[in-house]
């Protein structure tokens, strides 16, 4: 089994273009948390012509909604979302300076498109594994639309976070080069 | 003739609730380690890994599984010759989901109205709930919760009688081969076939309630849970980032149909097969 890359935040554009679709890495540092209706609400401050409550240059998101804490822990169970939900707003998002993106799911070719531009990765985070990543959040503090609960924006400080790169910032795809060597079926043959 | 009170219907499904959010059942673990033991793909042997501790985690810690807590999917056989008091049934269950869901910390994901407001009930009720009435003075309560990013990919295909063996094979590879990695392989698949649309799908459910490790006991729809869970592990898909673990089981519950039709429901479940069962 390959070791796995340990890679630290700031995550810069230098940092993601050196990781490759398949690689395992253990993220140390500050992620940030949004999903639909902080997108939502981002990305129509910034139509509005808004700045944004947290700069986003050099940082990786990450797509959950956890369970709530427990008391005395920082977050509840805190697996990955499906990230194409966040499709429609990602390239709006990405010309806000994020070069990581933690999720689970395929994404929209636009979306592959604009991580080429700006250099980003996508990680997936193994679905359903939420209990063993809570074990690598330190702290969890929201920084932006306390409003929304546990969709809030939140700083989750990180140690050994578990991720793999799905789609480097060339656009090679680990769902379609993972799956090739052992696909042997064809459903025309049944 | 017997009583019970809808005060221990309540208390019982609560802990039912807080029990299948932390402790994946044993044979689902077994199912993940076998899978581990034979996965060809390097990566997918990292997943598999992952998954495996995080069900150890979460057993351990009293933890939720994952952070999709679902939406609490209840059967209930009720003996005819139990009378339950105090209150009502539906309200019992939807009250100990609500006790479950939130002394439990489990995450809240009901919407009360689907289509224009969406306004989340704050309490995880009311749940699905299916009752039936059985023989005997028991009260037989199943609490499986299920996640949507699986359950968004699940569906139903009308046959008709001459599509056969075949037609059913190609109907269920269909939604499978759509889902492909979206809903957390490895997944566990219920089919259900016969009955009508709405039959087909409940038999779906709960052909998700028996162990991974018990086959269908006609033959023939043995070897069919067979044949389809070989297919679907030479799909490719693997552990959500390729490989052969894809699957670890396919369940299928059948029932009498009409002459002219052939209904196959598909259920997918996700690695977090959680349910929990209680006879009171
Ligand atoms: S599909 Fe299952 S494992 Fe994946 S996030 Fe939903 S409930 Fe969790």
């Amino acid at each position: 089994m390959a070791e796995s890359i340990r890679i630290t935040t700031p995550f810069t554009e230098e940092d993601s273009r050196k990781l490759k679709a398949g690689d395992s890495v253990l993220i140390t540092g500050t992620i940030i948390s949004a999903r639909d209706a902080a997108h939502k609400a981002m990305t129509e401050a910034l139509a509005r012509g808004e700045k944004l409550p947290v700069d986003w240059n050099n940082q990786i998101v990450y797509y959950l909604g956890p369970t709530p804490a427990k008391p005395g822990d920082p977050i509840g169970s805190c697996g990955p979302t499906t990230s194409g939900r966040m499709d429609a707003y990602t390239p709006t998002m990405l010309a806000q300076g994020i070069k990581g993106m933690v999720g689970k799911g395929s994404r929209a070719p636009e979306v592959v498109e604009a991580m080429k531009k700006y250099g980003v990765t996508y990680f997936a985070a193994v679905g359903g594994a939420a209990a063993l990543i809570a074990k690598s959040v330190k702290s969890y503090t929201v920084l932006a639309y306390p409003e929304l609960g546990p969709e809030a924006v939140a700083a989750l400080e990180v140690v050994d976070f578990p991720a793999i790169v799905v789609i480097d910032s060339e656009g090679n795809n680990f769902y379609d080069i993972g799956q090739k060597p052992y696909k042997n079926f064809d459903i025309n043959n049944i | 003739m017997r009583e019970l009170d809808v005060k221990v219907i309540t208390e019982n499904v609560a802990e039912m609730c807080k029990e299948a959010a932390y402790y994946l059942p044993d044979d689902v673990y077994r199912g993940l380690k076998r899978g581990r033991e034979t996965e060809k793909s390097p990566v997918g042997q990292i997943v598999l890994d992952q998954i495996i501790k995080n069900a150890e985690i979460a057993k351990a810690e009293d933890r939720p599984y994952c952070q999709d807590t679902g939406m609490t999917i209840v059967f209930v056989e009720i003996g005819q010759d139990l009378h339950i008091v105090g209150g009502y049934l539906e309200d019992a269950i939807n009250a100990g989901i609500a006790k479950g869901y939130t002394e439990g910390y489990l995450r809240k994901s009901v919407v009360a109205e689907p289509l224009f407001n969406r306004k989340n009930t704050q309490n995880n009720t009311p749940g699905v709930i299916y009752t039936q009435i059985v023989p005997g003075d028991k009260l037989s309560i199943t609490v499986a919760p299920k996640g949507f990013g699986s359950e968004n990919k699940s569906g139903v295909k009308m046959l008709v009688p001459a599509d056969g063996v075949k037609g059913v094979k190609k109907a269920v590879m269909e939604i499978i081969l759509h889902a492909s990695m979206n809903p957390c392989p490895p997944m566990v698949v219920g089919v259900g076939i016969g009955g009508t649309m709405d039959r087909a799908a409940l038999l779906s459910k709960k052909a998700l309630t028996r162990s991974i490790d018990q086959r269908n006991p006609m033959p023939e729809y043995a070897k069919l849970e067979e044949e389809l869970l070989e297919m679907i592990n030479q799909t490719g898909i693997g552990p959500q980032l390729g490989g052969t673990t894809s699957a670890l089981a396919v369940n299928i519950e059948w029932g009498p149909t009409h002459i002219a039709g052939l209904p196959v429901a598909v259920t997918i479940c996700c690695h977090a097969m959680r349910h929990a069962h209680r006879v009171l």
